[in-house]
């Protein structure tokens, strides 16, 4: 398998997602490129969570195929059939994707550091003194050099996500998944992490998919947005093209609410 | 005279002789419980087709009496070509039967870990061994401390069912005691003492470790 900058970081072919009769992902298809920044949109409901939520595996697709760098996520090919793939193939590919969650999900008896080395220590075989320099490496870049040796609850929910992001980087992921990273945190506070995405973005080569109501911070950031209606993107489009001058009346309507909102 | 001070005294060596037994009883029976109750537990999460079989063993147990598993594994294995000693026997039905209610305890201990601890877990791709260890254990098992240590002493209290296979524990020994010299006040009230001595100070130790855990976990 040759890869090039052309092979799309990530592809959603066909992938549909149902809850017992309701159908929350209805046949999506959806290419992100090599270090492309794409903020996913869309009222509450419209599937756009479970759009990162199956890319991280957290949910089962129960259709179509979900590639990463050319290579299917929950399938192998087989004699040139799609098969689901074993446990060991899943955490091979997993280990390419890295996602931060709304509540933070730090591990609550570990310090800020010991969150950052424990992935690196027992998944990738890191030694100690070598984890523990990259997560204090991490903390230093997500401006909590001074926090190493807190535990989560001691920390702002601000810091603890700023330590969250951390920890997901510290398995070197080459795509990261934001989902709704501020929504969970008091306004003021929101600021801190924006920046942290933000340096992110600037100082290094990731895909980002991002899930956010942030539409100030979606414009400036993302290279794309993809809005979400229904289970399916109704509109997508660079961001000043998209929120200038957006062609379909739901997307209008949506944005209205949104920025009426403010 | 009821109380004979210079029986009481010639047969405390014997009893604390039985104590030991007790004892030793009941912290293996114990150290079988807690893990094979964790073992239950976690079958239990791991999909219906292995957590029906050790649900229905479960059940089993628990809606049996202690003392017919006892019999059980000392008279009816044999039968099978399984013949075990009497003090392994009963360490074993002790053990087995307990660990279906440590189950019950480690299941609420893991019921409430918050569903983001596993999400974060798959996120950082840690193994399914690594989840448990080092993130859903830590956390689940301290606050179901204070449970597993009642039943602690729920089975010390037990181990004198272990007297009907003659397992030479306390209970067994007062009334051997009892029955060579005809002098049955001494030997079970000394018994009753000791148990009720031994029980005074596991509930302390219990507290004491409840209390050193309470304060590494709650910050």
């Amino acid at each position: 398998m040759t890869l090039d900058r052309a092979t799309p970081m990530v592809k959603f072919a066909g992938v549909t997602k149902r809850y017992g009769r309701l159908t929350v992902i209805d046949g999506l298809d959806f290419a992100i490129a090599h270090g492309e920044k794409v903020a996913l949109i869309g009222p509450s409901g419209s599937g756009k969570t479970t759009v990162l939520r199956m890319l991280m595996t957290l949910e089962r697709i129960d259709g179509g195929v979900i590639w990463v760098e050319g290579e299917p996520l929950t399938h192998v090919e087989r004699g040139g059939r799609l098969v689901p793939a074993d446990a060991r193939h899943l955490r091979r590919v997993r280990g390419k994707i890295g996602m931060v969650f709304q509540h933070f999900n730090l591990f609550p008896h570990m310090t800020a550091l010991k969150n950052c080395m424990e992935a690196p220590m027992t998944v990738l075989g890191l030694p100690k003194h070598q984890a523990a320099e990259r997560a204090a490496e991490l903390l230093d870049m997500v401006g909590l050099a001074g926090k190493k040796n807190h535990y989560p609850s001691q920390l702002s929910g601000g810091q603890q996500q700023r330590v969250a992001i951390a920890r997901a980087l510290a398995m070197r992921p080459k795509v990261m998944l934001f989902d709704e990273v501020t929504s969970a945190l008091d306004p003021e506070l929101v600021g801190e992490v924006l920046n942290v995405i933000r340096k992110l973005g600037a100082e290094h080569d990731l895909t980002m998919l991002m899930v956010t109501h942030q539409m100030g911070f979606a414009k400036e950031f993302a290279d794309r947005i993809a809005f979400f209606h229904r289970g399916k993107i109704e509109e997508e489009g660079k961001p000043e093209e998209f929120f200038g001058n957006p062609k379909n009346e739901r997307t209008r309507q949506f944005l209205r609410a949104v920025l009426d909102a403010v | 005279m009821l109380w004979d001070w210079g029986y009481a005294l010639e047969i405390l060596p014997v009893l604390g002789q039985a104590a030991i037994i007790t004892i030793e009883a009941t912290l293996l029976g114990f150290a079988m419980a807690a893990v094979l109750g964790l073992v239950f537990a976690i079958l239990r999460m791991l999909g219906p087709a292995v957590a029906w079989p050790v649900s229905m063993l479960i059940e089993l147990v628990r809606s049996t009496p202690l003392l017919i598993q006892i019999f059980f594994l000392y008279f009816v294995l044999p039968k099978f070509g399984v013949t075990l000693d009497a003090f392994t026997a009963g360490v074993l039905a002790l053990g087995l039967h307990y660990a279906t209610y440590c189950a019950e305890v480690y299941r609420a201990g893991l019921e409430n870990i918050p569903r983001g601890q596993w999400e974060a877990s798959i996120a950082l791709n840690l193994s399914l061994y690594t989840t448990f260890k080092d993130i859903i254990l830590p956390q689940a098992i301290p606050p179901v401390v204070p449970p597993l240590g009642n039943y602690l002493v729920a089975l010390f209290k037990e181990t004198p069912l272990l007297s009907a296979i003659a397992v030479l524990e306390l209970m067994q020994t007062a009334k051997i005691l009892g029955s060579e010299t005809f002098r049955y006040v001494e030997p079970i009230t000394l018994v009753g003492a000791l148990f009720l001595a031994m029980s005074l100070v596991s509930a302390a130790l219990i507290r004491q470790v409840e209390r050193a855990l309470g304060r590494r976990f709650v910050r």
